[in-house]
């Protein structure tokens, strides 16, 4: 199965040790022979990176962790109580916005999973096979993702406003009492901008699945064309397992893109009335006035332990292999 | 195994006429990716229908309406009282340091785990990888304490510590890039020949010579589609700006538009000029540099 897989590093240069010409001592061998500015530039290299990686992502990761845990309003460091699980048991129990934040999260990653990336592969397959303007459709497919998601919430705000958007004016229902605030109406809003991060990640999708199409052996459609498979057929059971690094990538993005739906929604109302989102539940709780840390960092703990399932699968996809190697 | 695959997939079909139904199929693939395309048009050409229309024109045909003024006011206006030009300079403040320090770390870790054999070489990619997939929500209260409890000069930040302060956006900007550059970097240089770095340690180089004058040479393609990604996911960044920067007059373009909503309530052909002011660097790099974006956007994901 994995033999489909391209594999882009040559195998000489993962094990440099098996180059010809060197001599038996494998391992060890090469930092044995650096001298010992070598050895301080390289740790250096290492060093100065690490440290940063260290300090401004890991520690504070942690740290939103252990913050869960207790109860401070971010003024005085030594005003930091210990809260036991309250503040979990006060977002599961007593945090309106919760449940239907989780719920958000979900239909959002159900809405990306089942329309946008479908939508994204399709609009690839369809331009993988050299019509004509090829080229011009994948621009303008591809333009959105140019785009930050921030900006995507206002330029989808103006085509979707109730009196003077462009969505109800075609509808027929602009300045009519049926008119919709798409973003405003808390029954649709989140199907509004949906679709709106839906315009973004199609055409991400289709960019990436357009490289993978690419890199399918022409070979393999060949082959299933003499064995009589019809164009759907040839896809599904040939050209789409033979992608299956991209479709791993394409699941994680997916997924992530899912939880970090953040932009969008705090730029049309900061993620309330109807838009609640996890990412951005947890930002409300640390700006403005009440600055509940120890909430806000329950939250984050929450999208934490959710995305380390995307994380984790990619990880051990990506370097699982290598470690066998 | 995929010849299998091929041959189950073709056991219960007789042989299809392929090639005589292509010319048919492929009108109404031009008929749905038209309609597609065109609708995926629709949000962007109305923004800018809408910002190139005075506000006077509106008031007095509608906004769906082709009467009236075409100019540009609404941008130079956008510009000068908006305070765009504040935000663009903000923007390219924290995008060009921040992209050239992350190029730079990233390319020396990534030298250090992919040239070197070393124990931990694999532990350390790991943790830089999963760093960068994290949501950047799940870092933001500890981040901002921080930044808030860690006291400077004034004469440094007139906030007193790092908040309000361009460094800290870039700084975190830059520690959470780094992890997608490494791994992309590393990768590139890994599949860069081993001999090269051998005949060169023959040569007595040193790490610092292989480094500088071998291997970085050798990564320029991989520099360009890193370094273009990277200016548009800086300066397409929302939230740590959001985050760490409280005066108006500091935050970059991507930030700032939102406040443009609070500020012009009701101007929406301002606010259209804002969102395409916003739109044209991207768009200018994207003209310019399509080749390098795609490239970068594939890099990372070419190895699953």
């Amino acid at each position: 199965m994995s033999s489909t897989a391209r594999e882009l590093i040559p195998p000489e240069s993962r094990e440099p040790e098996g180059a010809p010409g060197r001599t038996g001592k494998a391992r060890g061998g090469r930092v044995r022979r650096l001298s010992g500015r070598d050895k301080l530039v390289l740790s250096l290299m290492v060093g100065i990176p690490t440290l940063i990686e260290l300090t401004l992502v890991w520690l504070p990761m942690l740290m939103s962790v252990g913050l869960s845990f207790t109860r401070w309003n971010g003024l005085d460091l030594g005003d930091i109580r210990s809260a036991g699980l309250d503040n979990y048991q006060y977002i599961s129990q007593d945090y309106p916005p919760f449940w239907p934040a989780v719920q958000h999260n979900m239909l959002w990653l159900l809405f990306l999973a089942l329309i946008a990336t479908p939508l994204g592969l399709l609009l690839a397959v369809l331009l993988d096979q050299n019509i004509r303007g090829s080229k011009i459709y994948q621009s303008i497919f591809f333009a959105p993702v140019m785009l930050s998601l921030a900006l995507i919430g206002i330029i989808w705000q103006l085509f979707y406003q109730r009196d003077n958007g462009l969505l109800n004016f075609l509808l027929g229902t602009a300045g009519t009492p049926q008119a919709v605030d798409w973003f405003g109406d808390s029954s649709v809003n989140i199907w509004a901008a949906m679709i709106a991060a839906t315009w973004r990640h199609a055409g991400y999708v289709m960019l990436l699945y357009l490289a993978g199409l690419k890199g399918v052996d022409p070979s393999l459609k060949e082959a299933a064309a003499i064995d009589g498979a019809n164009g759907y057929q040839t896809f599904f059971r040939v050209v789409f397992p033979a992608m299956r690094p991209i479709n791993i990538v394409i699941v994680v993005i997916t997924i992530i893109e899912s939880l970090r739906a953040f932009d969008v929604v705090y730029v049309i109302n900061r993620g309330t009335n109807g838009l609640e989102m996890l990412s951005a539940l947890v930002i409300q709780n640390l700006v403005g006035e009440g600055q509940v840390i120890g909430v806000g960092s329950a939250l984050a703990v929450v999208l934490l332990v959710i995305s380390l399932v995307p994380i984790v699968f990619y990880l051990s996809r990506t370097f699982g292999k290598e470690n066998k190697a | 195994m995929s010849t299998t695959t091929a041959r189950a997939g073709g056991q219960d079909t007789a042989p299809a006429p392929r090639s005589g139904s292509r010319p048919k199929r492929h009108y109404g693939t031009h008929i749905f990716l038209t309609v597609m395309a065109v609708m995926w048009l629709i949000p962007l050409g109305w923004s800018v229908f809408t910002a190139l229309r005075p506000v006077a024109s509106t008031n007095e045909h509608g906004y769906f309406s082709l009467a009236g003024a075409f100019n540009f006011d609404n941008f130079i206006q956008a510009w000068t009282q908006g305070g765009f030009a504040t935000y663009f300079w903000n923007s390219v403040i924290i995008t060009v340091p921040a992209v050239l320090v992350t190029l730079f770390l990233a390319s020396l870790m990534a030298f250090a785990v992919s040239r070197v054999n070393w124990k931990f070489n694999i532990t350390l990619l790991i943790m830089f990888t999963a760093g960068n997939l994290l949501p950047p929500q799940v870092l933001a209260a500890p981040l901002f304490e921080m930044a808030k409890h860690f006291e400077v000069p004034y004469s440094f930040s007139d906030s007193g510590n790092m908040l309000n302060t361009y460094i800290i956006v870039i700084a975190v900007n830059t520690a959470f890039q780094m992890g997608f550059c490494t791994f992309v970097l590393s990768n590139y240089m890994k599949a860069l020949s081993a001999d090269l770095t051998e005949a060169a340690l023959v040569d007595g180089a040193g790490i610092w010579r292989q480094y500088r004058e071998i291997i970085l040479p050798l990564c320029r393609p991989a520099f360009a589609a890193l370094g273009t990604l990277q200016v548009i996911f800086i300066y397409n960044d929302y939230f740590w700006p959001l985050l760490f920067i409280q005066s108006g007059n500091r935050l970059p373009i991507t930030t700032a538009i939102n406040n443009l909503q609070g500020q012009f309530l009701n101007n929406y052909n301002l606010l259209a000029a804002g969102a395409v002011i916003t739109v044209i660097p991207t768009l200018v790099i994207y003209l310019l540099l399509q080749r390098q974006f795609v490239a970068g956007l594939t890099l990372g994901s070419s190895k699953g």
